[in-house]
């Protein structure tokens, strides 16, 4: 028993101020292993994976009960490096890159390779002389191993989102004691051709000898790599089962506790008016770094859900960043025949457009801000809601804000311990659903949603994208959703648009076929403008 | 029209406005303020050139060490009065044992050095617990520190700590006196071996301080090079990066306020060497300031800067401050204008590039959002 397994997690607890996190759990992997950690958000994965990582804010909150064992012992790690000193290596979710430094400086990040000279022997080890050359070889080397072609001296700002997470794992890999390499969500910011190549890597490193602990909310991803799976519910182990004794409807239901229904909502489309449109993009140009637009054309119809899709780097989030002016921005948009002004939100969101961003943690939420205040703020600020008078002074009405913030709390069953909490503390699919909150609380004609369903757990996805139906049905909003999951834009859109190279490559059915999706994905539909 | 071109052009639009010009502008702005004053001044070149190397050799020292705290992420660190503070301690304590010549000097090097570590690891530890907002803490702990002080040497001087030297305390016993004369080590480095050309004769240069200062660079190039400065730079760009990847941070910032904060010492005792006497209460005051500004002033901002940058704004500084006074009295007939004016660019330079940090810093928020 003490050697069949490179990694053990033993009966492991974690308690956040009287929250239990963690409730004795227990995983197992042997070297060699590909091994699938999959749960909803607030599950207790980040928990653990913090502690693997021995964290300061696990320590900080009074450590936790059981053990971590490696090869047998009894580690427990207490800092980052010792834990790296045992073999552990992470690539996380939010890149840890550091964007000024090169490829190679990031990939050799305090493990640089020095060299000695007068002042060192004085002073010792911290004044040692780094070795670029050394460096940049140990860094070629780790990115030829993944079949990367890029310059190991390009700096890290501005590499494409798919380039970054490769650097990480050369990172990981240039590690000689490697040994266990933990994927937080690694494929949630990949485009479908990228994430492919992405596991083809994983298993090619698994073959290597190297555990590989891999945590992801897309279930097919899970089923294709792993050779186990755990399957965390509310901080506790609820299966632990071989992959080839699993499909997706099994672990869905394992992990959210509940039957899943289909997805699929069968849209009955019904014929409207074909000439009313709410929107018109002329020659749309956006500036948005990596994600840039080059002279789109669309129209959107009004009371439609239409979807915007392509592969990463397209240019399907600039466009609704570009139409709401958050990047520098060229051509024309015309809301009910009348001409946006460009580059000024304000603009956008009083004439009734809402904007759900898609980095929901930058520029989405005020994070150390509570939930009602998120909710109130641009309303408070675009349509003088919850205003009152005193003195002619406008002050914030704040029972009128935590009276709609327990509505929207009971609407969309965001779970939180009340409209006080901080949105820091939330779990992403609720952070998710406060972002949606505001928005409609400016009363929108026009919801513009990116990537609603990035690093959000099933049971959460279908939520947020039933919610969005229910706002299209109900109230007539007309609903603009960018993601990167295809299943998911078929599963709630009228239309759907394809991005290539910036430009519009075709508008499709959600029922059209695979044939065709793919094709116009890869800008190879042939086809010329439809709208 | 082609699309990239259409897309390139907004985006060059944004650069050349956003970057490129921001960068260079205040130090043009400078050259462009000395060159009227110098010619409003009608002084003579050689004395212009002259008094500008003695204060470049003076002050450089001080306006370098403020470079690495700016590294590791920690603005501009007013802190350095601290330095300041360790440096007089240092040079009040040769005065009172009559230390002199170069000797005297070194002596008080070496006194400073673990007092400026004390100091600058107290500085440390405050400005670890303000992270984000190390500029506004560093100078009011420079404030505070001042208060200390001037505790210190008006109380305790003469009744807990004894002083052997008669003459410096006031005649009450108790207290310094308001100025200490250095005599003893007065251009003890300047007076090594100064250069004085021929053909100019009225140009001294001393060349042992300006070589310290050149060393100083050199090291502090070497410096970034190393483990821990490649630790600094990481912790300057992402503390939390740096964390994750096993960087002890809080270590890492205070080890570069350390830093910072002896170069200070070794800065003020070369400021005063040259002056001669030694304000007692005074000296230290606007050393922070002064430094700060005169790094901006080279086209340094809060993150980032070099030591070519701390050279270009120290003489670009010390020209305005030797000419602004007769170009005020030629002008304006008031010498007292140029002195204002000076003053009101000091403090305006001071705002002005915190500003343009801010408008650049929220610049590159956008764009490294989308990478």
């Amino acid at each position: 028993m003490t050697t069949e397994y490179l990694l053990q997690i033993d009966n492991v607890s974690k308690e956040y101020s009287g929250n239990r996190v963690l409730k004795g759990v227990t995983i197992n992997i042997k070297p060699g292993e590909v091994h699938g950690l999959v749960g909803e958000n607030g599950a207790g994965k980040s928990t653990l994976m913090n502690i693997l990582f021995g964290m300061s804010v696990i320590h900080d909150t009074g450590g936790y009960e059981g053990n971590i064992i490696i090869d047998g012992n009894i580690v427990n790690p207490k800092t980052p490096k010792e834990s790296m000193e045992l073999g552990i290596g992470m690539v996380h979710q939010e890149f840890m890159l550091i964007p000024g430094f090169s490829v190679t400086e990031n990939i050799k990040l305090n493990r640089e390779v020095t060299k000695d000279n007068l002042f060192s022997r004085i002073l010792g080890p911290k004044m040692k002389t780094l070795d670029f050359k050394k460096m940049g070889k140990d860094g070629r080397e780790a990115l030829d191993k993944l079949g990367m072609s890029i310059d190991e001296w390009m700096p890290v700002a501005g590499l494409p989102v798919g380039y970054m997470q490769f650097v990480e794992i050369a990172r990981e890999i240039d590690k000689e004691n490697l040994k266990l390499l933990v994927f937080d969500e690694p494929t949630a910011v990949l485009a479908e051709s990228e994430a492919d190549r992405f596991l083809k890597i994983v298993r090619k490193l698994a073959d290597l000898g190297i555990a590989i602990l891999f945590i992801s909310h897309r279930l097919d991803e899970i089923i294709e790599i792993t050779d186990n799976i755990t399957v965390l519910r509310d901080g506790e182990v609820v299966s632990n089962l071989a992959t080839k004794d699993a499909d997706v409807h099994k672990i869905a239901e394992l992990m959210v506790g509940r039957k899943l229904e289909q997805t699929i909502i069968k849209k009955t489309r019904d014929e409207r008016e074909k000439e009313d449109y709410i929107l018109e993009l002329e020659d749309l140009y956006v500036d948005m770094p990596g994600e840039k637009v080059k002279a789109l054309n669309l129209k959107v119809h009004r009371g439609e859900i239409l979807g915007i899709g392509g592969l990463g780097g397209q240019g399907k989030i600039g466009v609704a960043n570009g139409i709401m002016g958050l990047y520098p921005t060229t051509g024309k948009i015309l809301k009910n025949g009348i001409p946006l002004p460009l580059n000024q939100p304000k603009k956008a969101l009083d004439s009734g457009l809402a904007f759900v961003t898609e980095d929901r943690r930058g520029v989405g939420l005020l994070l150390d801000d509570s939930i009602e205040h998120n909710i109130a703020i641009s309303a408070l600020q675009i349509k003088n809601k919850f205003l009152k008078k005193l003195a002619n002074i406008n002050m914030m009405n704040e029972k009128e804000i935590r009276q709609h913030a327990l509505e929207m709390i009971k609407e969309l069953d965001i779970r939180c311990t009340g409209p006080k909490q901080l949105t820091r503390r939330l779990s992403g699919g609720n952070q998710q659903k406060v972002c949606i909150a505001r928005a409609l609380t400016l009363d929108p004609d026009i919801v513009l949603v990116s990537e609603p369903t990035r690093g959000i757990d099933v049971g959460a996805k279908k939520i947020v994208l039933d919610l969005l139906v229910k706002l299209n049905k109900e109230l007539g909003m007309t609903v603009i959703i960018t993601s990167s999951e295809l299943a998911e834009l078929r599963s709630v859109s009228d239309r759907i648009a394809i991005v290539f190279e910036g430009k519009l490559e075709g508008v499709l059915a959600p029922d059209a076929s695979d044939v065709d999706f793919g094709l116009m994905m890869a800008g190879e539909y042939g086809k010329e403008e439809v709208s | 029209m082609d699309s990239n071109a259409v897309l390139q052009k907004i985006k060059d639009r944004n650069q050349s406005f956003g970057e490129w010009a921001f960068k260079l502008i205040v130090p043009i702005v400078f050259i462009g303020l000395c060159g009227i004053g110098y010619h409003f001044s009608e002084l003579p070149f050689i004395f212009v050139l002259n008094e500008v190397i003695i204060r470049l050799a003076r002050n450089s020292f001080l306006v370098i060490s403020l470079i690495i705290p700016v590294i590791a992420g920690m603005g501009l660190n007013f802190g350095i009065v601290l330095g300041a503070m360790a440096g007089q301690i240092a040079l009040i304590f040769i005065a009172n044992y009559s230390l002199e010549g170069l000797g005297g000097l070194l002596i008080a090097v070496l006194v400073s050095t673990p007092v400026a570590i004390v100091f600058g690891y107290l500085v440390g530890l405050v400005l670890n617990k303000a992270k984000g907002k190390e500029m506004i803490t560093s100078m009011i702990l420079g404030f505070f520190a001042n208060g200390l002080y001037q505790l210190v040497f008006l109380l305790f001087a003469g009744t807990i700590i004894p002083f052997k030297k008669e003459g410096l305390l006031l005649s009450t016993g108790v207290g310094l006196r308001n100025s200490v004369d250095l005599a003893g080590v007065r251009y003890a480095l300047d007076d090594i071996y100064k250069y004085r050309p021929d053909a100019f004769p009225m140009l001294t240069i001393p060349v042992v301080t300006l070589l310290v200062v050149a060393l100083l660079c050199v090291t502090l190039t070497f410096f970034t090079k190393t483990k821990l400065g490649q630790e600094m730079r990481a912790v300057g760009q992402n503390m939390h990066i740096a964390q994750v990847a096993g960087i002890n941070v809080d270590r890492t910032r205070i080890m570069a306020v350390i830093i910072s904060t002896v170069l200070a010492a070794w800065g003020q005792i070369i400021f005063l060497q040259n002056i001669g006497t030694l304000n007692t209460y005074g000296s230290h005051e606007q050393v922070g300031l002064f430094a700060v500004a005169s790094l901006l002033i080279g086209g340094a901002s809060v993150s980032k800067a070099t030591y070519k940058q701390a050279l270009l704004g120290t003489f670009l500084f010390h020209m305005l401050f030797i000419i602004s006074p007769m170009a005020g009295q030629n002008i304006m007939n008031d010498s007292q204008i140029g002195e204002f004016f000076r003053v009101f660019v000091a403090y305006g330079v001071i705002g002005l590039a915190l500003l343009l940090h801010a408008w650049q810093s929220k610049g590159k928020k956008q764009s490294l959002k989308s990478s």
